[in-house]
C-alpha cells in the first residue's frame, strides 16, 4: 500500500466514524432531555395535579385542573373550526381543482404553514380580541383553528390521491354522480388517513403557547362559557416555568410531562396506523 | 351500443340531449356543480384566511411605518415612555442566536444524516428516523422548561465560565455569564432544529439514486470519498431546502427563545451577555402594549417576521422539490 492508499483509508475511518459521533451526539443530548422530563415531571404527578385549581402561592395540593380542561375546550374550538375548511378544500384539491388553482391553494397553505405561530396570534388578535373589546377562549380556539388548516388540508389530500382510480370508476360506473362518488366511496376509503391527519394537526397545536398568550390570555380560575379568558396546559407550563416560585416549578415541570405525553401518544399511535394500513396495501 | 338497450340499465337521465342549460341544471341536480362550488369556497376560505393575515398585519403597523420609515430597523433605541421604537436590538438578537444555532447545529445533523442514510443498518436508521421525528413534534414551551431548568444552570455554572476563562480574550465569550443569555438560547435552538435538519437531509440523502453510489465505488471511491464528493453533491440543494427550514423555524421560535434569552433590548458583542429577539419582544408586551404606536411597532416586528419566514420557506420548499425531482428523474 502506498502512502495515498493510506491517507485515503484513514480518512474514510475517521470520517465516517466522525458521523457516527454525530449522530451518537445528537441522539443521546436529546434522549437525556427528555428522560430529565420524564424524572422531574413523573416526580411531581399527583391525583391532586389533575383535579384540583391552582392554590395560592405558599399553599400545597393545588393542580392545574382549569387549565387541562382549558386545552380542551380551545382544542375542541380549534377542531370545529380548522377541520371543515381543511379537511373540504382538501378535497378541492384532491378532486376538483385545475392545475392552477391547485398549485396557487397549495402554495398558500404552505406559505400559512410557515407563519410563525406568534403571528398567528396576531392575527387572532386583530380579528378577533379587537372587536370582541376582550380576550376570550373563541378568540385563542380561533388562533389554533388557524394553524390546524395547512395541516389539515395537506394530509386530507394526500390520503385523497392515494385512493385507487379504479375506486373512483367503479363507482362513477355505476352511475353514481361524482360527489356521490366522493362522499359514499373515496372519503370513507381515505377516512382513516383523513382522521390521522386531524389528530396530528391538533397535537401540534395542543403545544402552542404563542398564539394563545394574547388570545386566551390565562386564568387561575374556571372559565364557564366561550366568552372568557381560559387557562391552557402551554401557558400554564410557560407562566410556572418562568416564575420565581419552586411549587410553581414542580407544577411546570409535571404540566410539561402531561402535554409531552399526549403529543407524543397522538404522535406514535397515528404512525403506527398508518404504517399497519400502507403495509396492508402493499 | 348493445349494452345501453340492456333493460337491466336503469333510466339513463345523462345521455338525453338538453342544451347548455338544462345540461348545467341536471349537472346542478346531480349535485356536482354545488360539490364543486361547496369545496371551492372552502379552499377559497384557505386563500382568504392567508390574504387577511398579511392584510392586517400591513394595515395594522401603518402608524409604526409611518412614523419610523425605515429607520426602523436601524435605530437600536426601544423606549415605550417616550414612544422611540427602533428595531435594532431585536434584528441583531434574532439573527445571532439563529446564526449561532445553524453553526451547531447544521454540521451535527447534517453529520447525523449521512451516518444515517449511508451507513446504517436500514431497519436502525428507521427507528431512529423515527424517534427523531418524535423529538421534531415536542412542544417548543417543553423545550423552554428544560432551557431554563437545565441548559441556563449549565451554562451558567459550567460552559460560561469555561469559554470565559479560556477565550476570555474574544469580545465574543467577554463578561460574566449568568446563564440567562444570546448563548444559551442559541443552545436550546439548536436542541429544536437539529431534528429538522437531520430528518430533512436524511430524506433527500436517501432519494439519491443508488447507482450514483456504486458508479463511485466502482471506480474505486471509498465509502467516504463516494458519500462526500458524489451523494452530498448530489443531494446539496435538499440538504440546503432542510437548513433553511430549520432557519426558518429558528428565526420564528416565540417561547423557547423568550425563556432563556434574558429579554434585554441592548446590543452586546458578547454571546453570554442577554439579548432580546422579535419573537420574545411580542410575546412579552404586545398584552402590555399601551398607545397605538407601541402595539403598531410589535405588529410591525411581526410583519418582519412574516416576511422573512415567508421567503425562507418558500426557499427551502423550491430547493428539496428540486432535488427530489432529481433523484426520482434519473432511472434507478
Amino acid at each position: 500500500m502506498n502512502l495515498r492508499t493510506i491517507w485515503r483509508k484513514t480518512l474514510n475511518v475517521t470520517m465516517l466514524s466522525l458521523t457516527g459521533a454525530c449522530t451518537l451526539i445528537t441522539v443521546s443530548v436529546l434522549f437525556f432531555i427528555l428522560g430529565y422530563l420524564v424524572y422531574n415531571g413523573g416526580r411531581d404527578l399527583s391525583w391532586n395535579f389533575f383535579t384540583k385549581l391552582p392554590t395560592p402561592v405558599g399553599e400545597t395540593g393545588g393542580g392545574v385542573a382549569n387549565a387541562i380542561v382549558g386545552s380542551a375546550k380551545l382544542l375542541f374550538l380549534a377542531m370545529l373550526f380548522g377541520v371543515p375548511v381543511g379537511v373540504i378544500a382538501g378535497v378541492y384539491l384532491a378532486e376538483f381543482s385545475g392545475k392552477t388553482m391547485n398549485f396557487v391553494v397549495r402554495y398558500t397553505t404552505d406559505l400559512l404553514n410557515g407563519v410563525p405561530s406568534i403571528v398567528i396570534g396576531i392575527f387572532a388578535y386583530s380579528i378577533v380580541v379587537v372587536p370582541m373589546r376582550h380576550f376570550s377562549t373563541l378568540a385563542g380556539g380561533f388562533a389554533l383553528g388557524v394553524m390546524t388548516i395547512p395541516i389539515t388540508v395537506r394530509s386530507t389530500e394526500q390520503f385523497l390521491r392515494a385512493v385507487p382510480n379504479p375506486l373512483r370508476e367503479g363507482a362513477l360506473a355505476l352511475g353514481a354522480s361524482k360527489w356521490k362518488t366522493i362522499l359514499t366511496v373515496i372519503v370513507p376509503a381515505a377516512a382513516s388517513g383523513i382522521i390521522t391527519g386531524i389528530m396530528l394537526a391538533l397535537a401540534r397545536v395542543a403545544g402552542e403557547t404563542a398564539p394563545l398568550l394574547f388570545t386566551a390570555f390565562g386564568n387561575q380560575f374556571w372559565s364557564p362559557g366561550w366568552n372568557q379568558p381560559i387557562a391552557s396546559l402551554p401557558m400554564v407550563i410557560y407562566t410556572y416555568a418562568t416564575g420565581p416560585y419552586e411549587e410553581w416549578h414542580e407544577q411546570a415541570w409535571a404540566a410539561g410531562l402531561v402535554l409531552l405525553g399526549l403529543v407524543l401518544v397522538v404522535n406514535i399511535g397515528t404512525r403506527l396506523v398508518l404504517a399497519r394500513k400502507t403495509s396492508v396495501a402493499r | 351500443m348493445g349494452v345501453s338497450s340492456n333493460p337491466a340499465v336503469g333510466h339513463e337521465p345523462y345521455l338525453a340531449p338538453r342544451g347548455k342549460v338544462g345540461d348545467f341544471l341536471a349537472r346542478l341536480r346531480g349535485g356536482d356543480e354545488i360539490a364543486h362550488l361547496l369545496t371551492l369556497i372552502f379552499a377559497a376560505g384557505v386563500i382568504l384566511i392567508t390574504s387577511l393575515l398579511v392584510y392586517e398585519l400591513w394595515i395594522n403597523s401603518a402608524l409604526s411605518r409611518h412614523t419610523f420609515g425605515w429607520k426602523f430597523f436601524v435605530t437600536s433605541v426601544w423606549d415605550p415612555v417616550f414612544n422611540h421604537f427602533g428595531a435594532l436590538p431585536f434584528l441583531y438578537g434574532t439573527v445571532i442566536t439563529t446564526v449561532v444555532a445553524l453553526i451547531i447545529a447544521v454540521p451535527l445533523g447534517v453529520g447525523a444524516a449521512i451516518f444515517l442514510a449511508e451507513l446504517a443498518p436500514p431497519r436502525a436508521s428507521d427507528m431512529l428516523a423515527f424517534v427523531i421525528d418524535l423529538l421534531a413534534a415536542v412542544p417548543s414551551v417543553i423545550y423552554g422548561v428544560l432551557g431554563i431548568f437545565v441548559v441556563v444552570p449549565f451554562v451558567r455554572t459550567a460552559l460560561g465560565p469555561f469559554l470565559e476563562s479560556t477565550f476570555g480574550f474574544l469580545p465574543l465569550f467577554k463578561g460574566p455569564s449568568y446563564g440567562l443569555g444570546v448563548l444559551t438560547a442559541s443552545l436550546v435552538l439548536t436542541i429544536m432544529i437539529i431534528p429538522f435538519i437531520i430528518s430533512v437531509s436524511r430524506e433527500v440523502l436517501m432519494a439519491v439514486p443508488v447507482d450514483q453510489r456504486e458508479a463511485a465505488l466502482a471506480l474505486g471511491a471509498t465509502r467516504w470519498e463516494s458519500t462526500i464528493r458524489v451523494v452530498v453533491p448530489f443531494a446539496s440543494t435538499g440538504i440546503a431546502g432542510s437548513i433553511f427550514l430549520a432557519m426558518a423555524r429558528a428565526l420564528g421560535e416565540t417561547m423557547a427563545v423568550t425563556m432563556v434569552i434574558g429579554n434585554d433590548p441592548r446590543i452586546s458583542a458578547s454571546l453570554l451577555a442577554p439579548g432580546y429577539s422579535i419573537a420574545a419582544v411580542i410575546a412579552n408586551e404586545f398584552t402590555e402594549a399601551t398607545g397605538a404606536l407601541y402595539l403598531q411597532a410589535l405588529i410591525e416586528l411581526g410583519l418582519v417576521l412574516f416576511l422573512v419566514t415567508f421567503i425562507l420557506n418558500g426557499l427551502a420548499r423550491l430547493l428539496i422539490v428540486a432535488t427530489e425531482q432529481r433523484g426520482g428523474g434519473t432511472p434507478a
